[in-house]
């Protein structure tokens, strides 16, 4: 599943990010692969998504969190 | 005089480097701009202990070397270029403890370039809150540093960081983590060919389109035996140069900090509950907006009237003061109302840049671009292109200006292109005597004709905002994928002085640059229209006397005034104009005041009066008085067929024409220079005007 199947308040950690479509910048700001990302809050259509990755946060848009895979935290 | 020490501020932003910078040098700092680009260039002096001083320049704030902006360019060319004048002998790397994680990947960038570097973590008054601890010793030996842990806002660790600066040549310019171990293989390669080079210079070469110095991309890829990669594979090993960053990172932190969550609260969570609401997030926006526009149009009144009364006075007193004569005319005609109708635009300025810093400085207006990004996208813009469309109802030249943070250029364009359609203070004037003109007074629903005219026109011009940005974005062209990534810092009280930094400084830099032209204009149209070539200009009173043999002296210094205006050089520039808007309702006069407002709207209002006061001989004392002097003239003026010139029909004609025209060279100027090409501001010129006039046109044609 991607981020973009988060639901609000849930948690995942992003197993793999397709670097060919997402900016250098959004990896820079601590999303790569290993770090726990929560879906804080989500704007009407679910665009953007307003992410928490490993106590950074940040906001970005639908078209870009299909392209971040993720999987839930084994409980 | 002693050599001063060059520092650069360095950092994400949101993590303090302004606040730092403005606890260094105090209101001692002056904002410049980059040269060819208009990035904020902010330095000042500080005084150091022993006497020493720092130049301290505030870079703007960058996730990383790896630029994706104009902003974050300037970092690197100047941290890329020894042969800068402002190279920095020390680099101070400012982070905010409360996102040491992510702040740290830029500092480990720049130990890589090998330059000497404190590291200053900032905010440290939130520690307790936030239950962080640290273990500054671990963490100096880790990144090879010195650390100044600081708060701006309680104002300690500053005398620290002023003697960690004094000493920087103590500083080690070791790296702390090995840019090799990046790709071994590749950057064995990499320093073999370039053995005198620095290998992490070499990477930031060779992965951005940076100039430094001699060596440039082309110049590595030129080197027969060493082999490039293609951009792809250099995007990867930029991944995984961030991956490796941030195990070092990590590992670092391990032991350099705890966190002790129980103790931790977080106020964000519970604001964001309700300011990025479905409902309430929207609800808020809104009043906030309604908040903004009621300080600029209603409380920044009782400024402006002052401001308006006293240049009337200054005016008046200098005529009595100096004697009579052509100098005295350009200084108390001219001049001072040119200078008028700039500072009357102080107070509304500053109120938008009091309400912008308070909403930045709050961490507010991350949020406005979450919940407006989607609504924007549908007309071609981005979430961030909130922030000028709202600067652009006081003035479009700060607004485009901040478009800069826009990622996707094909946006950020659109974003200039259309600011300038929404209707700015300085259309105000404008507005206002053509609508006490020629819309009755009366009420519809409780509301003034006239404020829902007032009303519909606000709404005319962000409606042609955002229509026009739909059809730029089916039009332009333009390849460039639009992400948007944006931080949402935690909320915080703004400090004081910041706010009122940002305010008394970007204020100033908005009157001196309108100011120039709004004056020099002034000044141009004072001397059209006080001087004219020929007979009917120079012996305007024999001819006007002849002509009229009987007539009182009141009336015939009237009429010899308006013969004169009539044949002045401006008046000769309007009556050529006069068939191109006959059209849409015009006279010449009206002409002279589309003319001279080219540079500034406001221009108009002065140009009619300065007209009408021309024309008319007889003194005017009171301010109030004058003002309705001018809309009497206005309403008397006639055809010679004894028809108004200022009826329903041309006064909607009028205000429309106003709403669309791109009357204003400032902005044009502001353009060329973010866009960097004559081409947007000449195609939004032709096509701006083109529309009002065809609207003005059909308007005038419907309604006469
Ligand atoms: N609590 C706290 N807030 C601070 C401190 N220093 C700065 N801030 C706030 O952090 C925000 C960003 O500061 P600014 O100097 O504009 O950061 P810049 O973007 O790096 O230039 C502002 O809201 C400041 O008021 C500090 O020491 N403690
Ligand atoms: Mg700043």
């Amino acid at each position: 599943m991607t981020l973009a199947d988060l639901k609000r308040g849930q948690q995942g950690i992003i197993t793999d990010v397709s670097s060919s479509h997402i900016p250098l910048k959004l990896l820079e700001m601590g999303c790569l692969p290993g770090n726990t990302v929560e879906l804080v809050q989500v704007a009407p259509f679910a665009d953007p998504m307003y992410l928490n990755i490993n106590g950074s946060h940040l906001a970005i848009r639908k078209e870009t969190a299909v392209h971040i895979l993720i999987e839930f935290e084994d409980e | 005089m002693s050599k001063q020490i060059n520092v650069a501020l360095i950092g994400n932003p949101n993590t303090g480097k302004t606040s730092v910078f403005n606890a260094l040098t105090g209101l001692n700092q002056k904002v410049g701009n980059y040269p060819g680009i208009t990035v904020d260039k902010k330095q000042g002096i500080c005084k150091l202990p022993r006497g020493v001083k720092a130049h301290i320049i505030d870079l703007p704030g960058t996730y990383s070397l790896n630029a994706s902006s104009l902003d974050e360019n300037v970092v690197i060319e100047l941290l890329l270029n020894k042969n800068d004048k402002d190279f920095p002998d020390v680099a101070v790397v400012v982070t905010d403890v409360e996102n040491l994680k992510r702040n740290l990947l830029l500092f480990t960038q720049i130990k890589d370039l090998e330059i000497p570097t404190i590291l200053v973590i900032n905010m440290s008054d939130r520690m307790a809150y936030k239950g962080i601890s640290l273990d500054i010793a671990h963490l100096e030996e880790q990144l090879k540093t010195k650390i100044a842990l600081i708060s701006t806002r309680k104002n300690t660790g500053i005398s620290e960081l002023k003697e960690l600066i004094t000493n920087y040549k103590a500083l080690s310019t070791e790296p702390c983590m090995n840019a090799a171990s990046i790709d071994k293989d590749y950057f064995t390669a990499l320093q073999k060919a370039f053995p005198n080079q620095l290998l992490y210079k070499l990477w930031l070469v060779i992965t951005q389109d940076v100039n430094f110095g001699k060596t440039n991309r082309q110049t590595i890829e030129a080197v027969s035996d060493f082999k490039t990669k293609s951009k792809a594979d250099l995007k990867r090993l930029q991944q995984k140069e961030t991956i490796k960053r941030y195990q070092f990172i990590n590992n670092v932190l391990k032991k350099g900090r705890t966190i002790d969550l129980a103790s931790a609260k977080d106020l964000r969570i519970r604001l964001d509950r309700i300011l990025t609401h479905k409902v309430w997030g929207y609800l808020i926006f809104g009043l906030i907006l309604l908040l903004i526009f009621q300080a600029i149009y209603d409380w920044a009144q009782v400024p402006m009237e002052f401001i308006d009364g006293a240049f009337a006075s200054l005016s008046n007193w200098t005529k009595n003061v100096l004697p009579d004569g052509a100098f005295t005319d350009l200084i108390a005609e001219g001049v001072i109302p040119g200078l008028g109708g700039i500072v009357i635009f102080i107070p509304q300025i500053a109120f938008l840049f009091l309400f912008i810093a308070i909403l930045e400085e709050s961490g507010y207006m991350s949020r406005v671009v979450f919940l407006m990004d989607r609504i924007m996208r549908r007309f071609g813009l981005s979430g961030k292109s909130v922030v000028p469309l709202i600067s652009g109802t006081a003035c479009a030249i700060p607004a485009v200006m901040a478009t800069r943070n826009i990622e996707s250029w094909k946006e950020r364009l659109i974003t200039i292109l259309v600011t300038p359609f929404t209707t700015c203070s300085a259309r105000l004037p404008v507005y206002l005597i053509i609508i006490a003109l020629v819309i009755p007074e009366g009420r519809f629903l409780g509301l003034s004709y006239q404020a829902l005219t007032l009303m519909l026109l606000y709404l005319i011009g962000f409606g042609a905002a955002v229509g026009s940005a739909y059809v730029l974005s089916k039009v332009l062209k333009i390849k460039s994928r639009s992400f948007l990534v944006i931080e949402m810092p935690n909320y915080k009280l703004p400090l004081f002085k910041n706010v009122a930094i940002t305010v008394i400084e970007k204020t100033k830099t908005f009157v001196f640059e309108a100011g120039k032209i709004i004056l020099a204009i002034s000044i141009v149209l004072w001397f059209l229209a006080s001087y004219g070539p020929g007979e009917q200009f120079n012996n305007a009173e024999t001819i006007v006397q002849q002509a009229n043999p009987n007539l009182t002296e009141e009336v015939l210094n009237d009429r010899v005034a308006e013969h004169k205006l009539e044949h002045s050089y401006i008046g000769i520039i309007g009556k050529s104009i006069e068939p191109v808007i006959q059209p849409l309702g015009y006279d010449w006069k009206i002409g002279i005041g589309l003319v001279t407002s080219f540079a500034a709207r406001e221009v108009f209002v002065g140009t009619l009066a300065t007209i009408y006061s021309i024309g008319s001989a007889t003194e005017i004392d009171d301010e109030d008085e004058a003002m309705s002097t001018i809309k009497n003239r206005m309403a008397e003026e006639v055809y010679s067929d004894g028809s108004k010139v200022f009826t329903l029909s041309s006064g909607i004609s009028l205000l429309l024409f106003y709403a669309f025209a791109m009357q204003c060279m400032s902005t044009l100027a502001i353009v060329k220079r973010e866009t960097n090409s004559w081409k947007w501001p000449i195609y939004q010129l032709v096509i701006m005007t083109g529309i009002a006039y065809f609207i003005a046109l059909t308007a005038f044609q419907i309604l006469k």
